[in-house]
């Protein structure tokens, strides 16, 4: 394919401004720029053929299966999508007089109300712009929450050796040292380990549940309990709430805090890696140090911003990703009271019936009954036949879709993790146990095969090592 | 209504395969105590019913014909061609390019985006975007900590919400924050050598600055190296179309606030981070980054690179805990800068200028509306107010014109393309009527 760069003509352009309607100024030489940017010199057909070629070789929720664990991959409904489009949401000034913004305070307030009756939460910020940076957030509050009890030896934060790379990495971020707890057996928390983390320097714990491996956690209030009676506080991982939602509560569980997707639980788009929306909610207790700008309060018939007494303050500019609030909550009205609970259960029934059909051959790790997701082990094929996780992975792209994902957890070997989501059909089920089961057979009888999957696609197996060697990171001219 | 296709039916042998009777069997394992009856919400609805209550929050709104804020979001023409483009359902729903043979389309686009990046700032490398222009900031200033060097110096003439997610961002990683004040509207470059010395990480100026006025920035620049600290640049991404790049100011990395490059307004977000840097901090840059290679048979193709940098790899040592950008924004950009073309973004800044400069010049004519600091600026500027601000602003609301933005007792005007003459007129008279009432 063709490089933007490569398909510019010295001279071309597209016709998109009128002429200027005022007189002409000049910047003082000594800050103007020496050269114009190397922008491409594209008409407008050029640019609608590159994009349109560069489609070609993306793989989106609309081309087919995309079975990615712990990314919750569901089908985003058009509808969330045309709302976000509408003027009165796109066309707003973040900075415009409140009495302007109602319908968007009103979004805010809204979807608000119901995360919190969904998680159990008593407020909640939608400023932070993803997961991670949901994380980072919660961890800013609990060192605020120590601080403002003059703990300011409370300086660790527990975490499972099956959490998400973010989790230790925000923790570190906020100034936290990482205490590491191994899994117990089951892939869940050992409660002995845990015992002996806890002490008079437990700032808290980060957890999700169910977890990585796709297992809910049964000893989850003791858990909680061991942590709040060390004085620490518990923090909920959002990324894998939609096996659980309108089942069971974080803030039931025992989390004070927790963060949440909007981009998985909540259908929206991924748009091939952002933007998300990461809101934090959290016990009434922490609410005084929730960011600036944070939830919209309703006084005397009109919304305002609250602004928290003892706030960690922004961690960005304004107010979020408004518009991915707005398709968050045409879903959530979509899904109502009985929606979100269906949500959940055909998302794990989903993963058990896929779970099931896939362990006439695979290893499952854990395998019982799961939650949304399951991890197939490749250990053992790697061992007898020097088929990897990432050989299977590569064999599914050949059948035209999109593979698990690859080597997470840490805490199993030769992993892919499987999460298919309540909106894929049976028959795209029994279709994909079909393929996979054949793949299985096909890494037995000939190993090579694999080893040099994928062969259908617009590219290989790339030069990953080289590219990391040295990094050429731009088009050169 | 949940957008799940299987039947009841279907449901019913499917879980007979799994070897439960009900669906309820599937959550044995949630202690019983902890499960909830049902949720206190309204029931759900028709996508027709969701669509009337969306609009009607939407017509809660007020969309002014005529803008004159900014403050750190932008109001500038967006080329039809950006939002068919990103429109196209296989960019918007697919996830971050993990499966690199089937995600050309994407990873080519980001790479295309780093090259039109670092074009704009003169810089080497840049990476994928982040958030937003703040947290760029914020994540910037880590970049530059070195082990005696924790302080971080930042113009009190930076965006207040870039200084307030700056110092949240260090109020965690420990750094210490400082800020440089202001001098007639400018960063008080006397005032920063007395503060510069071996404990300083970094030096943060904003170009144009938060009162749209142009910094000497080289100036500042070589002050922060001289020291050992390092320079980064906040700059609006339409100015640095005209404006001296970062490189030639000496920049060690550029940062800023991707929006203006075709995203609506949008209350705020989803914006665009971009960043940039030198060869040299490379390895130190967070999120993620596409490097081009090649595949078995020797076929150019693009792969995200250098995560040995990033949290999935390096756990608690990662550089940052970001794991995402902002892809479809970074594509916004990219679609945009493409439509443009150089010639198209050099005017579209340089009509910024000149049509923020006719209207400081009409408005300033009026009496009570002098401008408060002499000097240049680009597409931005502060006036004082014969009255208070918010009544100048409400009568000029009931013309259906969104005024400049309230800042320390006076009104930051700003003036871009989608502002014609006969607009700027307009206002001018508007504002006359204020001055004669007020006076």
């Amino acid at each position: 394919m063709q490089l933007i760069f490569e398909r510019s003509r010295e001279g071309r352009s597209c016709s998109i401004l009128p002429a200027c309607d005022v007189a002409k100024t000049v910047l003082p030489e000594t800050m103007r720029r020496a050269n114009a940017p190397r922008l491409p010199m594209v008409s407008e057909i050029d640019l609608s053929r590159h994009y349109t070629e560069l489609e070609k070789h993306v793989y989106g929720v609309n081309d087919g299966f995309y079975p990615l664990g712990s990314c919750t991959m569901k089908y985003n409904p058009q509808i969330d999508e045309e709302m976000a489009h509408l003027p009165g949401f796109s066309g707003v000034h973040p900075l415009q007089p409140i009495d302007t913004v109602q319908g968007s305070l009103e979004v805010l307030a809204t979807a608000r109300n119901i995360l919190c009756e969904i998680t159990g939460m008593d407020d909640m910020t939608f400023q932070p712009a993803a997961g991670a940076h949901g994380e980072l957030t919660s961890m800013l509050m609990i060192k605020a929450y120590h601080h403002s009890k003059g703990n300011t030896k409370r300086d660790k934060i527990i975490v499972p050796d099956a959490a998400h790379g973010t989790n230790p990495a925000s923790a570190a971020m906020a100034g936290f040292t990482v205490i590491n707890i191994a899994s117990n057996k089951k892939g869940c928390v050992d409660l002995d380990l845990l015992r002996k983390a806890v002490g008079p320097d437990t700032a808290g714990l980060m957890l999700t549940n169910p977890n990585t491996v796709g297992i809910f956690d049964e000893n989850i209030l003791e858990i909680t309990r061991i942590v709040h009676e060390a004085g620490g506080l518990n923090y909920y991982d959002g990324a894998n709430l939609n096996a659980i939602m309108g089942i069971v509560r974080p803030g039931d569980m025992g989390f004070d805090v927790i963060h949440l997707n909007l981009h998985k639980s909540f259908a929206t788009p991924h748009g091939g890696g952002g933007p998300g929306s990461g809101p934090v909610g959290c016990k009434a207790f922490l609410a005084p140090f929730l960011p600036l700008y944070t939830s919209s309060v309703m006084s005397e018939g009109t919304y305002r911003f609250n602004q928290p007494e003892q706030s960690i303050g922004s961690v960005k500019a304004f107010y979020g990703n408004f518009l991915v609030v707005v398709k968050a909550l045409t879903y959530l009205l979509t899904l109502g009271a009985e929606g979100v609970p269906e949500v959940a259960r055909n998302a794990v029934l989903n993963a058990n019936y896929l779970r099931v059909l896939l362990s006439k051959k695979y290893d499952i790790a854990f395998n019982d009954i799961c939650m949304h997701e399951f991890v197939i082990s490749l250990a053992r094929m790697h061992q007898e036949n020097g088929v990897s996780a990432m050989d299977i992975a590569k064999a599914i792209l050949d059948n035209g879709m999109h593979p698990p994902t690859m080597y997470f957890p840490m805490i199993v070997e030769e992993a892919l993790m499987v999460e298919p989501t309540e909106t894929e059909s049976k028959e795209t089920l029994d279709k994909v146990a079909e393929i996979y089961l054949a793949i299985y057979d096909q890494a037995i009888a000939n190993p090579q095969s694999l080893h040099d999957a994928p062969v259908t696609t617009f590219v290989r197996r790339l030069d990953e090592v080289g590219a990391a060697r040295n990094p050429r990171v731009r088009y050169q001219f | 209504m949940s957008y799940i296709p299987s039947s009841l039916k279907e449901r019913q042998e499917m879980l007979q395969t799994v070897g439960v009777s009900a669906m309820d069997d599937l959550f044995a394992v949630v202690p019983s105590a902890l499960r909830i009856k049902k949720l206190k919400l309204p029931s759900g609805k028709s996508e027709l019913e969701v669509s009337q209550m969306m609009h009607k929050m939407a017509g809660k709104n007020r969309v002014f014909s005529a803008i004159f804020r900014g403050a750190g979001a932008y109001h500038h023409y967006i080329p039809a061609i950006v939002n068919s483009v990103i429109a196209k359902e296989s960019f918007l729903t697919a996830y971050t390019p993990y499966q690199a043979e089937i995600s050309q389309g994407i990873l080519q686009s980001i790479f295309e985006y780093q090259t039109m990046i670092c074009e704009l700032t003169g810089m080497d490398v840049s990476n994928a975007s982040i958030y937003d222009g703040a947290s760029a900031a914020a994540e910037a200033m880590t970049m530059c900590r070195e082990r005696k060097r924790d302080k971080v110096l930042i113009s009190a003439a930076v965006l207040p919400m870039t200084i307030q997610t700056v110092q949240t961002y260090c109020n965690g990683n420990g750094m210490t924050v400082e800020l440089i004040p202001q001098k007639n509207g400018v960063t008080d470059l006397e005032a920063l050598e007395l503060l510069l010395n071996d404990r300083s990480a970094c030096v943060y100026l904003q170009q144009p600055n938060y009162f749209g006025m142009l910094e000497a920035a080289e100036a500042i620049g070589e002050a922060a190296h001289r020291a050992g600290a390092k320079f980064v640049m906040g700059v609006n991404p339409i100015a640095a179309a005209i404006l001296k790049t970062p490189r030639d100011c000496g920049a060690d990395i550029a940062v800023g606030e991707g929006q203006p490059l075709g995203m609506p307004l949008s209350f705020g977000g989803p914006y665009l981070g971009f960043m940039a840097a030198t060869t040299a901090m490379i390895r130190r840059l967070p999120g993620r980054i596409v490097g081009e290679t090649v595949d078995v048979e020797g076929k150019r193709a693009f792969v995200l690179t250098l995560q040995a940098r990033e949290q999935h790899i390096r756990r608690e040592k990662a550089s940052s805990n970001v794991c995402s950008n902002q892809a479809l924004c970074a594509l916004t950009a990219s679609v945009y800068c493409s439509a443009m073309g150089p010639s198209g973004l050099q005017e579209a800044a340089q009509q910024c200028h000149a049509k923020a400069h006719y209207a400081a010049q009409q408005i300033s004519a009026i009496p009570g509306f002098a401008l408060r600091y002499q000097g240049e600026f680009f597409h931005e500027f502060l006036t004082e107010t014969p009255c208070c601000a918010d009544a100048v602003l409400a009568k000029l609301a009931e013309k259906d014109i969104l005024g400049g933005y309230p800042v320390s007792g006076g009104i930051l005007w700003c003036v871009t393309e989608m502002n014609s003459k006969a607009q700027i007129d307009a206002l001018t008279s508007a504002l006359k009527e204020v001055s004669d009432t007020c006076n």
